[in-house]
């Protein structure tokens, strides 16, 4: 929490940065040159150095997401039609399906770290006041809000299910009692849920909400900011040219 | 300003599906500058009597008047949510906003105050709890008291007439009791307090009532 609380600090103006995210993240994802992944990677990387955030919770996140690719890379270079390069007991790897899971690796991570980058480092408050600024549909915003916000608790309601099964001496096992124990605390938790939620709400009408958030503080552009639009524009620039091959 | 008769409750009824009346037939009124307990067993009631008063649960029967109106619809307790604060329970189901500021904006911002008024109200009533400088903090890194002392900032900032606040000292360490004491004993105040904890209530209040078979009776 502490390091939550640090982070709300901000760097780049949010609205800049869901902006870029999402422009960033289209042009990659859409792209099927190898040219404008590897630089869209390499700009990742620069930005999350220029940012300065936390690299070992980068890195951390990113061992998850390339857990799932590299489940890809045992399947693709296998499945993809093509010219064959090399052979694992009868297993034929293609060069195409090589280059599919090449590109699919560099894609995914670039867009990735920059979303770690720029989203999570600025703290969900900026966040949510970025997006009622950049008119996001209020009731899209709550149910991002509300959803992160009762996570949290939601889920130490069920570390604390879990410690009361633990003193009741419940040790799970592959039984009918395990199995209906772990349906009892999912249900428990549902109807917990769902009461919070009702509460909470009765708390908002007590202090006369009316559907409608209203922030206190809203964003100026800042000269860093200026900075940074300057170099994302730049940034997507260059990835727009060399996905049209004009610039070599 | 100067009404006598703040809250009356004439003939209530409720009851929860499947369950007997938990409240028949009950007559309750609050006056002005008046401090009311109500202490009694657990599910007698207590709560459900101040759900009913915020207009949170509508009664089966008999009539609901506040600040000399009847409230029968969503739309008639809007005022009354304006002017009368209610403390929950658990301050955990009345915090929900992203930091200990907009916490506090809250209830001011909704009823069109503005914003450099809330700047104010935010720091004068985050003051009067003893929070100053914890505004960018969030709320639910806070301690159990920490945050039972904002969620009283929160209803304060709305400047209530009247109070309802809900076990307000229960799972309280001393210090933080002693606290919202001196709080609640600035003049001026209407309240009510619902509490298990007869020798705060007997410090804090004129009145004592308890709830029974779903009658209020007052204690002499």
């Amino acid at each position: 929490m502490k390091e939550f609380e640090l982070r709300s600090g901000r760097l780049i103006d949010p609205r800049v940065s869901i902006i870029y995210t999402l422009i960033f993240s289209i042009i990659i994802a859409l792209s099927s040159n190898m040219l404008v992944a590897v630089v869209g990677l390499i700009s990742s990387i620069i930005l999350t150095i220029l940012i300065a955030i936390n690299i070992a919770m980068i890195l951390r996140r990113l061992l998850i997401v390339n857990i799932f690719i590299l489940i890809l890379w045992l399947i693709l270079p296998f499945s993809t039609p093509g010219p064959i390069i090399f052979s694992i007991g009868g297993l034929k790897a293609s060069m195409s399906g090589v280059s599919y899971a090449l590109l699919i690796s560099l894609k995914s991570n670039a867009i990735v770290i920059t979303a770690i980058s720029l989203l999570s480092s600025g703290g969900i408050f900026n966040l949510v006041r970025a997006l009622s600024d950049l008119r996001i549909p209020d009731k899209l915003i709550y149910i991002f809000f509300l959803f992160y916000r009762y996570t949290y608790v939601l889920f130490s309601e069920y570390e604390t299910i879990k410690q009361g099964l633990k003193i009741r001496g419940f040790e799970p096992k592959t039984s009918f009692h395990t199995y209906r124990t772990y349906g009892y605390v999912l249900g428990a938790l549902l109807l917990k849920g769902y009461e919070r939620s009702e509460k909470i709400h009765r708390a908002m009408l007590c202090r006369g909400f009316e559907g409608k958030y209203r922030l206190l503080d809203h964003f100026r552009i800042g000269p860093n900011d200026l900075i940074a639009i300057f170099m994302m524009a730049l940034n997507i620039i260059i990835l727009l040219l060399l996905q049209w091959n004009r610039l070599i | 300003m100067e009404q006598i008769n703040l809250i009356n409750l004439k003939g209530v009824c409720f009851g929860y599906p499947q369950r007997p009346d938990l409240l028949s037939d009950l007559d309750f009124t609050l006056n002005f500058q008046e401090r009311v307990g109500i202490i009694g067993p657990n599910g007698c009631g207590k709560t459900t009597l101040l759900y009913i008063i915020m207009g949170l649960i509508k009664p089966r029967r008999g009539e609901v008047e506040i600040f000399g109106k009847t409230r029968r619809e969503e739309g008639d307790f809007k005022e009354v949510r304006k002017k009368i604060g209610f403390l929950f329970q658990n301050s955990d189901d009345q915090l929900f906003c992203p930091s200990v500021k907009e916490e506090v904006a809250f209830g001011p911002l909704n009823f069109g105050v503005n914003k450099e008024m809330v700047q104010k109200i935010v720091a004068d009533t985050l003051a009067r709890v003893g929070l100053s400088g914890f505004e960018p903090r969030t709320p639910y890194s806070l301690s159990g008291g920490e945050k039972r002392r904002l969620a009283l900032a929160t209803i304060f900032a709305m400047n209530p007439e009247v109070l309802l606040l809900d076990e307000p000292t229960i799972g309280l360490d001393e210090e933080t009791v002693i606290r919202i004491k001196e709080i609640l004993k600035s003049p001026g105040l209407s309240y009510i307090i619902v509490s298990q904890n007869r020798l705060f209530l007997k410090e804090l209040t004129d009145i004592q009532y308890t709830i029974n078979n779903g009658k209020i009776k007052r204690i002499e």
